[in-house]
C-alpha cells in the first residue's frame, strides 16, 4: 500500500522504537503533525521553544543511551534549534532531528520561512540530508538513525519539505543500512593493544583519564575493572563524570580548569597515560606546552582518529570501540604474569594522598550565608547520591561536578563542550522522561534558567517533577569571577538586576516554589522538597547565596596544569 | 610543505560544500580545488592542494574521511604519482609577436588553440611550476587574460585509488 511521506515519517520513528518526539508545529511539517495525530506508537512532547526540544532530544539519549528525537517546522523554526543542534554535537550525543522545509518548487526562491536548514546546520551536525524525494524518504531516516548512534555519535538532520510529506509511495523500511563512505572502526589494532598492556604494566606513575567517550561507549564497568585490577589512580573530565564511581578512593576528581588539585598534579607528573574516550582540550590540560614538558608516555583510545593526536602527541593511538578496546586489554592484563611495580606504586601513592591532603575543595561551612558548595553537598546527601543532575553554565556548574559525587555513568548531565547557557531545565526535562521513577535535579543559576524558563509550562503540562536547585548570587557568577581575576573587579554587565520573585514565578506556572536564605534552613528545605509528599510536584527552589564565593582551584586560561590557584592562596 | 589530495566522494548535492566547509571551519589552507564525476557516476574525484605541517596534513586526511559522503581518501604525495594542471592564456598577438609567441608555446610544448587577428589562446598542460615558468617567459605585457583549473593528480604505476 502506498502510503504519504508524513505516514512514512510517523512509521520510521515506530519503527526506530522511538518513545519521544520533542518538537514544534508549524506549516512546513502540518502534515506529519496531522500523522502524529492519528498514531499511538510514541508520543509527543510540545516544548514551549524549538531549542528546548533539541536540548530535551539530547539529554534524552544522554540518559537512555537511545537516539533522541526533535521535529521542528521550517524557517524559525530551524533556527531555533540550531545552539540545541551545535550542543549536542559538541558533546557527541546522538539525536536525529526532523524539520520542515518549503516544498521543492519553492527551494530557492525565499519563500515564506524558507532556510537553508542544510547549509546553516552544516558545520554543527555529524551528517544532513535534504530529503527531495518520497521514495529516499524511509532509506534516509533509517541512514540517519545509523549515523546519529554509531562510530562517534552526533546529531544528523533531516530536512523535509512539504511536498514531500503529501507525496505518496510503497513504504518499506530496510532492516539493514549499508554504506560504502561510512563505516566507523571498531575493533582495535590487536598488536596497539598489546603494546599498551605492556606500557600500562612498566608504569610507576600511572594514570587514567577518561571523558565523555567511556560514557558514550558504555565502558564504565571495563574502565572500573581495569583501574581496580592495577590499582591505578583515576581522574574524569567534566563530561566523563559517572565514568567511574566518584566516592572510590581511586578516583582522584575531575581535572581540568576548575579540576581537583591531586587529579591536576597527578596527570602533570605520571609517567604512563591512559586516556580513554578523551580528547585533551583545552579546559582539560591547559597550555600543551606546558603539559608536554613533563616527560610521559601516552596511550589513547578513542573511535574517532581525529581526536587522537590533535592536541598531544601520543605514543600508542588505538581506534575502536573504547568498550571493545578495554575487554581486549582487560584480557591481556588478567593473562599476564607481570605485575606492576608495587614498591613504585606505592611511593606514587603517597604523593598522591599528600596532594590529596591540600584539602583543595574546602570552603568556609561555618557561613550564616548559604556557600553553594554546601548546598550541592546537602543535595547529595539527601537525593543519596542517586539522582539524574542536570545543570545549566557557570560556577554552578563547576561546584556541581566537584561536590556531587556522581557513581554511575548517564547520571550528569550538562553542556561541557559549547558551554549552553539554558540546557539545564530541558535537559532535566528529557532525564525525567527517560527515567520516568527516578529522581531528576536540575542545579542552575539565576541568569542561565532564564534562558529556557518557558519550559516551566511543559513540565506543568507533562507533569515532570523535577527539582530545580537553583544557586542565586544575583551575579552571572562565573563571568564576575573572571572580572574579578582579570579584570580589576570591573563588573560589566554582569549583575543580574530586576530578577523576578521565582518563587512567584513558580507558582505562577502551577509549580511549588521556595525560597531559602539561611545555611541552617537549607537541609531541611532539601529534604521537604525530595519528600515523598512532593513526588509529584515540580519544586524550584531558589537558594539565595553568597555573591562573592568563586570557584577553585583554577587553571588560568594559557597556564599549565600544575599552575593552579587554590582558594587558601587568595 | 604542499601536498596533493586525492579523494573519492558520493555525487551528491552538497558535497562539495562540506569539504569546502570543512577547510574553512578549520582554518586550513586550500591552494586549489578540483571535482567532476567519474566513470562510475555515482562518485566524484576530487584533488585538493593543500599546505601545512605534518600534523595539520594528518588532521585533514582524518577530517575528510569522517565526513560521511567521503568514501576514500589518499596522500598523493606521500608516494610517486603524477600532477598535471591546465591553462588556457589568452595573449595579444601582432606582428613580430605572433612568431615569438609561437616558438614560447612550442617549447613549452603548449598549442595555440584559439587564433584571432590581434590574438592568440594557448593551452599548456603540466605541473604548476611548469605553467607559472611559461607565465614568466613571455612578455608579461601581452597576457591578457589566464584561466587555470588547479592541479589533478594520479598515483604512478599500481597506486590505484578505486572503491
Ligand atoms: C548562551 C550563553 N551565553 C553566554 C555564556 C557565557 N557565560 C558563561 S557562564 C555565564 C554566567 C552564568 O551565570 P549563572 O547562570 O547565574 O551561573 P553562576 O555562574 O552565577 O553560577 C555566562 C554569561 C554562555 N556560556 N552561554
Amino acid at each position: 500500500m502506498e502510503l504519504t511521506g508524513a505516514e512514512i515519517v510517523t512509521r520510521c520513528l515506530a519503527e526506530e522504537g522511538v518513545e519521544f518526539v520533542f518538537g514544534y508545529p508549524g506549516g512546513a511539517v502540518l502534515n506529519i503533525y496531522d500523522e502524529i495525530f492519528k498514531q499511538s506508537k510514541f508520543k509527543h512532547v510540545l516544548v514551549r521553544h524549538e531549542q528546548a526540544a533539541v536540548h530535551a532530544a539530547d539529554a534524552f539519549a544522554r540518559a537512555s543511551g537511545k537516539v533522541g528525537v526533535a521535529l521542528v517546522t521550517s524557517g524559525p523554526g530551524a533556527t531555533n534549534a540550531i545552539t540545541g543542534i551545535a550542543t549536542a554535537y559538541m558533546d557527541s550525543i546522538p539525536v536525529v532531528i526532523l524539520s520542515g522545509q518549503v516544498p521543492t518548487a519553492a527551494i530557492g526562491l525565499d519563500a515564506f520561512q524558507e532556510v537553508d536548514a542544510v547549509g546553516i546546520t552544516r558545520p554543527c551536525v555529524k551528517h544532513n540530508f535534504l530529503v527531495k524525494d518520497v521514495r529516499e524518504l524511509a532509506s534516509t531516516i533509517k541512514k540517519a538513525f545509523h549515523i546519529a548512534a554509531t562510530g562517534r555519535p552526533g546529531p544528523v538532520l533531516v530536512d523535509i519539505p512539504k511536498d514531500v510529506t503529501y507525496h505518496k509511495t510503497e513504504f518499506a523500511y530496510p532492516d539493514t543500512v549499508s554504506m560504502r563512505s561510512y563505516n566507523p572502526v571498531l575493533k582495535g589494532h590487536s598488536g596497539q593493544i598489546r603494546k599498551a598492556a605492556q606500557m600500562l604494566l612498566e608504569a610507576r606513575r600511572p594514570m587514567i583519564y577518561t571523558g565523555g567517550g567511556v560514557v558514550l561507549g558504555n565502558a564504565s564497568e571495563q574502565i572500573t575493572e581495569l583501574a581496580k585490577l592495577l590499582h591505578y589512580p583515576v581522574t574524569n573530565t567534566l563530561m566523563g563524570l559517572g565514568g567511574y564511581p566518584a566516592t572510590d578512593r581511586q578516583f582522584l576528581g575531575m581535572l581540568g580548569m576548575h579540576g581537583t588539585y591531586e587529579a591536576n598534579m597527578a596527570m602533570q607528573h605520571c609517567d604512563v597515560l591512559l586516556a580513554v574516550g578523551a580528547r585533551f582540550d583545552d579546559r582539560v590540560i591547559g597550555n600543551p606546552a606546558h603539559f608536554a614538558r613533563e616527560q610521559r608516555r601516552i596511550i589513547h583510545v578513542d573511535v574517532d582518529p581525529s581526536s587522537i593526536s590533535k592536541r598531544v602527541k601520543v605514543d600508542v593511538p588505538i581506534v575502536g570501540d573504547v568498550q571493545q578496546v578495554l575487554d581486549e586489554l582487560l584480557k591481556l592484563l588478567k593473562a599476564s604474569k607481570e605485575k606492576p611495580d608495587e614498591a613504585a606504586l606505592n611511593t606514587w601513592w603517597t604523593q598522591i594522598e599528600l596532594w590529596r591532603s591540600r584539602n583543595c575543595l574546602k570552603y568556609n561551612r561555618e557561613s550564616e550565608i548559604i556557600k553553594p558548595q554546601y548546598v550541592v553537598e546537602k543535595l547529595w546527601e539527601v537525593t543519596r547520591g542517586d539522582a539524574f543532575v542536570t545543570s545549566d553554565v557557570g560556577q554552578h556548574q563547576m561546584w556541581a561536578a566537584q561536590f556531587y559525587k556522581f557513581d554511575k555513568p548517564r547520571r550528569w548531565l550538562n553542556s561541557g563542550g559549547l558551554g549552553t547557557m539554558g540546557v539545564g531545565l530541558p535537559y532535566a526535562m528529557g532525564a525525567q522522561l527517560a527515567h520516568p521513577e527516578s529522581t531528576v535535579a536540575c542545579i542552575t543559576g539565576e541568569s542561565s534558567i532564564q534562558m529556557c524558563i518557558q519550559e516551566l509550562s511543559t513540565c506543568k503540562q507533562y507533569r515532570m517533577p523535577v527539582k530545580i536547585v537553583n544557586l542565586n548570587n544575583r551575579y552571572m557568577g562565573m563571568v564576575r569571577q573572571w572580572q574579578e581575576f582579570f579584570y580589576g573587579s570591573r563588573y560589566a554587565e554582569s549583575y543580574m538586576d530586576s530578577l523576578p520573585d521565582f518563587v512567584k514565578l513558580a507558582e505562577a506556572y502551577g509549580h511549588v516554589g521556595m525560597r531559602i536564605e539561611k545555611t541552617a534552613d537549607v537541609e531541611a528545605a532539601l529534604k521537604e522538597a525530595f519528600s515523598p509528599a512532593m513526588k509529584e510536584r515540580l519544586v524550584f527552589m531558589d537558594f539565595i547565596t553568597d555573591q562573592t564565593e568563586n570557584v577553585f582551584p583554577m587553571v588560568e586560561g594559557g597556564k599549565g596544569l600544575s599552575e593552579m590557584i587554590l582558594a587558601e592562596e587568595l | 610543505m604542499r601536498h596533493i589530495i586525492s579523494l573519492l566522494m558520493e555525487n551528491e548535492a552538497g558535497a562539495l560544500s562540506r569539504v569546502a566547509g570543512l577547510f574553512s571551519a578549520r582554518g586550513y589552507n586550500i591552494e586549489s580545488l578540483t571535482v567532476a564525476p567519474t566513470e562510475d557516476a555515482t562518485l566524484s574525484r576530487m584533488t585538493i592542494v593543500t599546505v601545512g605541517s605534518e600534523d595539520v596534513i594528518e588532521q585533514i586526511i582524518k577530517q575528510l574521511n569522517k565526513l560521511i559522503d567521503v568514501v576514500k581518501v589518499l596522500d598523493l604525495t606521500e608516494g610517486s604519482h603524477i600532477e598535471r594542471e591546465l591553462m588556457l592564456v589568452k595573449v595579444r598577438a601582432a606582428g613580430k609577436e605572433r612568431e615569438e609567441l609561437k616558438r614560447m608555446a612550442d617549447i613549452f610544448r603548449g598549442r595555440i588553440i584559439d587564433v584571432a587577428d590581434l590574438t592568440y589562446t594557448i593551452e599548456l598542460t603540466g605541473t604548476g611550476t611548469k605553467l607559472d615558468a611559461f607565465l614568466e617567459a613571455i612578455d608579461q605585457s601581452v597576457i591578457l587574460e589566464t584561466v587555470r583549473t588547479g592541479a589533478s593528480g594520479i598515483g604512478r604505476g599500481d597506486r590505484i585509488l578505486k572503491v
